[in-house]
């Protein structure tokens, strides 16, 4: 006779282990969807409308706008500022809850999984939801005449690039934040905002005051955008675009370490 | 075969083994060099009052803390090294819930073994027989934010077996538990005890472990002040009666002139007195005779909270 032993829990390896940390961010989001949508796609397009139909209207192609008209030059802009807005809102309060009010990565931690990968899993579920919204912001962009060519695809690559540029090292801070939240209202409106306005989304940073630009240089928002809008007109560099990818790729990585270093100082003390 | 291997050698082995173990917080020194064995079917306790390490022992034993010294291994094997394949087998229900309140009972059943790389389909029969346990099938499909706080803990002592796990870490399980509820869960455990499942509980209170516990220690400022089982430690630290005399507000009396020979100790709590004493009747009769009048008199037996007030000299209800 075959005794059949009971299943008893097992290590996952650490990818699989990555991949459940996904899943159980899946399950509570099948849930609660709903509440996100509105900032996450609504708000983009509701941007696109307003800036690119409305008051790109009034603004005629030039060499500013690359020769285009003003809702097409403004799409892969907002796809790249809405992925970091979406990464900003995905990395801060979510983050903190699970430390401090769910406190459910306190339970995560119990099990086989350990902070390293549970870092991963989050990550990568925030790079999936940026993923999701840019291609529904895409669907609805297209609709409205306001693409190009099948080179937004890269674009939307490029936007969740540039959105876990900002989200890694947020990720990271909001590890190390034991607030209501408050420094998340500064960090919205000192850093996010700025970046915004600042970061080449409306309007090429050429048109910026001299000593603000070495100001957008720095933003991820400004590199992405480059490099979105670079892929959607087929307009870009070999040299500046690398530039792009490596100045973004240091930050994912800055900040995916630092993240690690956090979530393992404050998870097993 | 490897498997096998394995659970032999946790069956002769201690399935906890710490000599020397502490844990420092910066200049705070939480647990201060504490020697234990816990072996395979015992329940285990740590009782001890606030901030006496309990916890931060257990997390220790949990894998999730690291030891700042001394020596510590978990079914056979090094937390340092082994983390993760000794956590795939352990229990956890932590002293505050970690619930995710924005699931369902279930889902949080669900999810959670997933972390332990178990199948959805073991896991949906695995869900319905701890809903079962854990008496919320009635509510297995509801969301676990205004779940009642038994409830909410009875999920989470489910939760900790979703792994079938050979080790069950329960810190402060029952606390701010209604006494019907704190029943409903000792009954729980015990069966889980009945199983073979080996049981560490930290515990306040003094029936729990001497309900569940078959060998305790007590622990005080991240030491260990006394081990044995229950009957052991009353016996060895305490009397077989106790006598309480309650006084009004500021009318208790001084202890001294009662230290000699009436009892074999008294203790003076901010609200009563307490006689060790073989017989409690015989001295009652002796404080009546020496013009003691109390508002009010128990006799009882003695419990392990008299060991505790005996080793650390303080009252652990306070
Ligand atoms: N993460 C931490 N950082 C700093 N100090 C800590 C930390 N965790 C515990 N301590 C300190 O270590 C000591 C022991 O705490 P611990 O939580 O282990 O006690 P306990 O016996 O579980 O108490 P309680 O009955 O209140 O749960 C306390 O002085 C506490 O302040
Ligand atoms: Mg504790």
């Amino acid at each position: 006779m075959v005794v059949e032993l009971a299943p008893a829990g097992r290590a996952p390896s650490g990818s699989r282990a990555a991949l459940l940390v996904v899943e159980g961010l899946w399950t509570w989001y099948r849930r609660n969807w709903r509440a996100t949508v509105v900032s996450s796609v609504l708000q983009p397009v509701l941007y696109l409308l307003a800036m690119g139909l409305g008051f790109g209207s009034q603004v005629p192609p030039s060499e500013a706008t690359g020769g285009q008209p003003y809702l097409v030059y403004l799409a892969p802009g907002l796809l790249v500022a809405a992925a970091v807005q979406n990464a900003a809102f995905e990395s801060t309060y979510p983050v903190l809850s699970s430390f401090k009010w769910q406190k459910t990565y306190w339970g995560i931690i119990a099990t086989p999984i350990g902070t390293g990968e549970l870092v991963s899993g989050q990550l990568l579920w925030i790079a999936v939801r940026l993923a999701v919204s840019g291609a529904v912001y895409l669907a609805v962009a297209a609709v409205f005449g306001a693409l190009t060519g099948p080179g937004v695809l890269l674009s939307l690559l490029f936007a969740v690039l540039t959105g876990m540029a900002f989200s890694a090292p947020i990720v990271a801070y909001s590890a190390s934040v034991n607030d209501e939240g408050d420094s998340f209202s500064t960090l919205f409106r000192f850093v996010l905002l700025p970046m915004w306005l600042l970061g080449g989304t409306f309007f090429p940073i050429s048109q910026l005051p001299a000593w603000l630009r070495p100001v957008a240089w720095l933003t991820p928002i400004w590199h992405g955008t480059e490099l979105a809008r670079g892929a959607a007109f087929g307009t870009w560099l070999p040299l500046p675009s690398l530039g792009h990818v490596a100045y973004l790729a240091v930050l994912v990585t800055t900040g995916v370490l630092l993240a690690r270093w956090r979530f393992r100082r404050r998870l097993t003390r | 075969m490897v498997a096998a291997t394995v659970r032999d050698v946790t069956d002769v082995c201690p399935l906890v083994k710490a000599a020397g173990l502490v844990k420092r917080f910066g200049p705070v020194e939480a647990v201060r060099g504490i020697d234990v064995e816990v072996r395979r079917g015992e329940a285990f306790g740590f009782l001890g009052p606030n901030g006496a390490g309990k916890s931060s022992t257990m997390r220790m034993i949990g894998c999730v803390s690291p030891r700042s010294g001394g020596e510590l291994t978990v079914l056979g094997m090094d937390p340092d090294t082994d983390g993760a394949r000794i956590r795939a087998r352990l229990g956890v229900v932590p002293q505050e819930d970690n619930l995710d309140t924005e699931l369902t009972v279930r889902q949080n059943l669900q999810v959670y073994g997933r972390y332990f790389g178990l199948s959805r389909a073991h896991l949906r029969a695995k869900a319905a027989e701890l809903l079962e346990f854990a008496q919320l099938t009635d509510r297995a499909d509801d969301e676990v934010d205004p779940l009642s706080g038994g409830m909410k803990r009875r999920l989470t002592i489910a939760r900790s077996l979703v792994n079938d796990p050979d080790l069950l870490l329960l810190d402060e399980p029952t606390t701010g538990l209604d006494p019907q509820a704190r029943h409903l869960l000792w009954d729980r455990l015990f069966r889980l005890k009945q199983s073979g499942v080996t049981l560490i509980i930290t515990t306040h209170y003094m029936d729990e472990a001497e309900q569940l516990c078959d060998r305790l220690v007590v622990m005080n400022e991240g030491r260990i002040a006394a081990e044995g089982s229950p009957a052991e430690l009353i016996s060895r630290y305490s009397t077989r009666e106790v006598l309480e005399l309650r006084f009004p507000p500021g009318e208790q009396p001084p202890v001294e002139p009662f230290m000699d020979g009436m009892a074999e100790r008294v203790e003076a709590l901010p609200d009563r007195l307490l006689f060790y004493t073989a017989d409690g009747e015989a001295t009652l009769a002796a404080a009546h005779g020496k013009g003691l009048r109390p508002v009010s008199t128990l006799v009882r037996r003695s419990t392990l909270e008299d060991v505790f007030l005996h080793l650390t000299g303080r009252s652990l209800v306070e």
